[in-house]
């Protein structure tokens, strides 16, 4: 039986030392009050030694600075961790996807420029394979009730609806959907269920979610609710007294199938 | 020297460090001359079939193969699209032909249940054949990594090593007389992933 996946998202920020650029590890809260944690490939080789599942890379300063700096990372990481692992940040061309791909990322996530220039989806996806394609999706939940895609970090109002745009994603060829909710990010307070199961519901790749993990609880109630394939979470696993196996031992008590790797 | 075939398919460095972590003297080959020093080879791929097939057609790899792997009986490991390239045929995007190695076509995934999804993503448990030297070492079942939406139909259950699980049994390895293969991706499959890359640097077919 296929197993539900949990996976610890590291999100880097560029730091300067003087004249060289390392990334850092950093949590944020609702996309923002960023806080350095420390080295993201030492935290990916606990994560291994954690058997997470899979690690997601997301460079939040890609659009700005060096992306040599990042794919540096995704080597290094390459080399010390045996897992599947996204890549993601400032992605715009097929060039940033092969860029990455040949670093060592298996998959490569899109955001923005999905949005900005949509044919860049089908593109990555019939030169490299549907199965690295991840689109990203950052939204927000508006005052009237409707959920908006946004951009650009979650500065950009898109306009679109979230879920026709899960949906147009999927059929121009994105091999697996992330979720990301801006007003749960960071804040503990447990995923966004309901939309989690309204993209679950209508698309037939596999769908991530991410967003507000707290408590072990909040990842049983993703699969079990929210039908997501996969959960990710960042805060939750820097702060907490939580590492993976915990928390994978709990979602095990649940009933729900995932890898107890002994 | 472990042959690491390069023919613009996708993740080499992750095979290629894999390797290197169990301790082989591998390479990553980008012309077909190199495989005669070799003794062994890897044949990974990521990506749709018609690609590959042209691909390794176009690197000259696709004559070297067949010399190697049929006439010098070198042992191979297929991985994912490299283990699919094996079968007789191919159906992703268009009909094609593959190298005929294993009796088999590759066919779209269609699990019976409705809620799983295409393409199979994530970590799945594997039963293997009793005795088979690839998974020497490990319990049945054992979990694998998995990235897929076509898999191989064999003909011949003989050829079967392991299957997976994803609404009906899906081949997850085939093994005939020096060439092995695999659906899934040792090289992102933790331990236990390594321990198969292992099993195929010690295998004596």
């Amino acid at each position: 039986m296929l197993k539900k996946r949990l996976i610890p998202k590291l999100q880097l920020r560029q730091r300067r030392l003087g004249k060289s650029v390392r990334m850092v590890l950093v949590t944020t809260i609702q996309f923002g009050g960023v806080m350095e944690i420390g080295d993201p490939v030492s935290q990916a080789k606990i994560y291994q030694a954690q058997a997470a599942d899979e690690l997601i890379f997301v460079d939040l300063d890609a659009h700005v600075g060096d992306r040599d700096t990042m794919a540096e990372v995704v080597k290094t990481a390459a080399e010390e961790i045996f897992m599947p692992f996204t890549v993601g940040g400032g992605v715009r061309s097929l060039s940033d996807f092969r860029r990455l791909l040949n670093s060592g990322a298996d998959k490569v996530s899109i955001n923005t420029a999905a949005v900005e220039s949509p044919g860049l989806i089908d593109e990555a996806a019939r030169v490299f394979g549907a199965q690295c394609v991840v689109l990203s999706i950052d939204y927000r939940r508006m005052p009237d009730g409707r959920w908006t895609v946004w951009t650009r970090g979650g500065k950009q109002e898109t306009g679109l609806d979230l879920v026709t745009w899960a949906k147009e994603g999927e059929s121009r060829g994105a091999g697996e959907i992330l979720l990301t909710s801006i007003d749960r990010d960071g804040t503990t307070t447990g995923l966004d269920i309901e939309t989690t199961k309204a993209v679950a519901d209508v698309v037939s790749v596999p769908v991530i979610t991410s967003g507000g993990c707290g408590l072990a609880r909040h990842f049983v109630e993703g699969f079990i609710d929210g039908k997501a394939d996969a959960v990710s979470a960042g805060t939750f696993f820097c702060f907490k007294d939580q590492n993976p196996m915990q928390t994978r031992a709990h979602i095990r008590n649940a009933g729900i199938p995932i890898r107890l790797h002994t | 020297m472990i042959a690491v075939i390069d023919y613009g398919m996708g993740n080499l460095l992750s095979v290629f460090n894999g390797l290197q972590m169990v301790g082989a003297d591998a390479r990553i080959c980008t012309a077909p001359q190199d495989l005669a020093d070799a003794e062994r080879i890897i044949l990974p791929g990521v990506g749709a079939f018609p690609d590959c097939v042209r691909n390794l057609k176009t690197t000259g790899f696709w004559d070297a193969l067949n010399h190697e792997v049929l006439e010098k009986k070198k042992p191979i490991l297929g991985i994912c699209l490299g283990m699919q390239v094996m079968a007789k045929r191919g159906s992703e995007v268009q009909p094609c032909e593959g190298l005929g190695w294993f009796d088999a076509e590759v066919v779209r995934m269609t699990p019976a249940d409705a809620a799983l999804r295409v393409p199979q993503i994530g970590w799945n448990d594997v039963s293997f054949r009793e005795g088979s030297p690839l998974f020497k070492g490990l319990k049945c079942p054992t979990d694998f990594y998995f990235v897929h939406s076509f898999f191989m139909k064999c003909a011949n259950p003989e050829d079967v090593d392991a299957t997976c699980d994803y609404g009906g049994a899906v081949t997850a390895a085939v093994r005939r007389d020096n060439i092995f293969a695999t659906q899934f991706h040792p090289e992102k499959s933790q331990d236990y992933g390594l321990r198969v890359l292992e099993n195929f640097l010690s295998w004596m077919p």
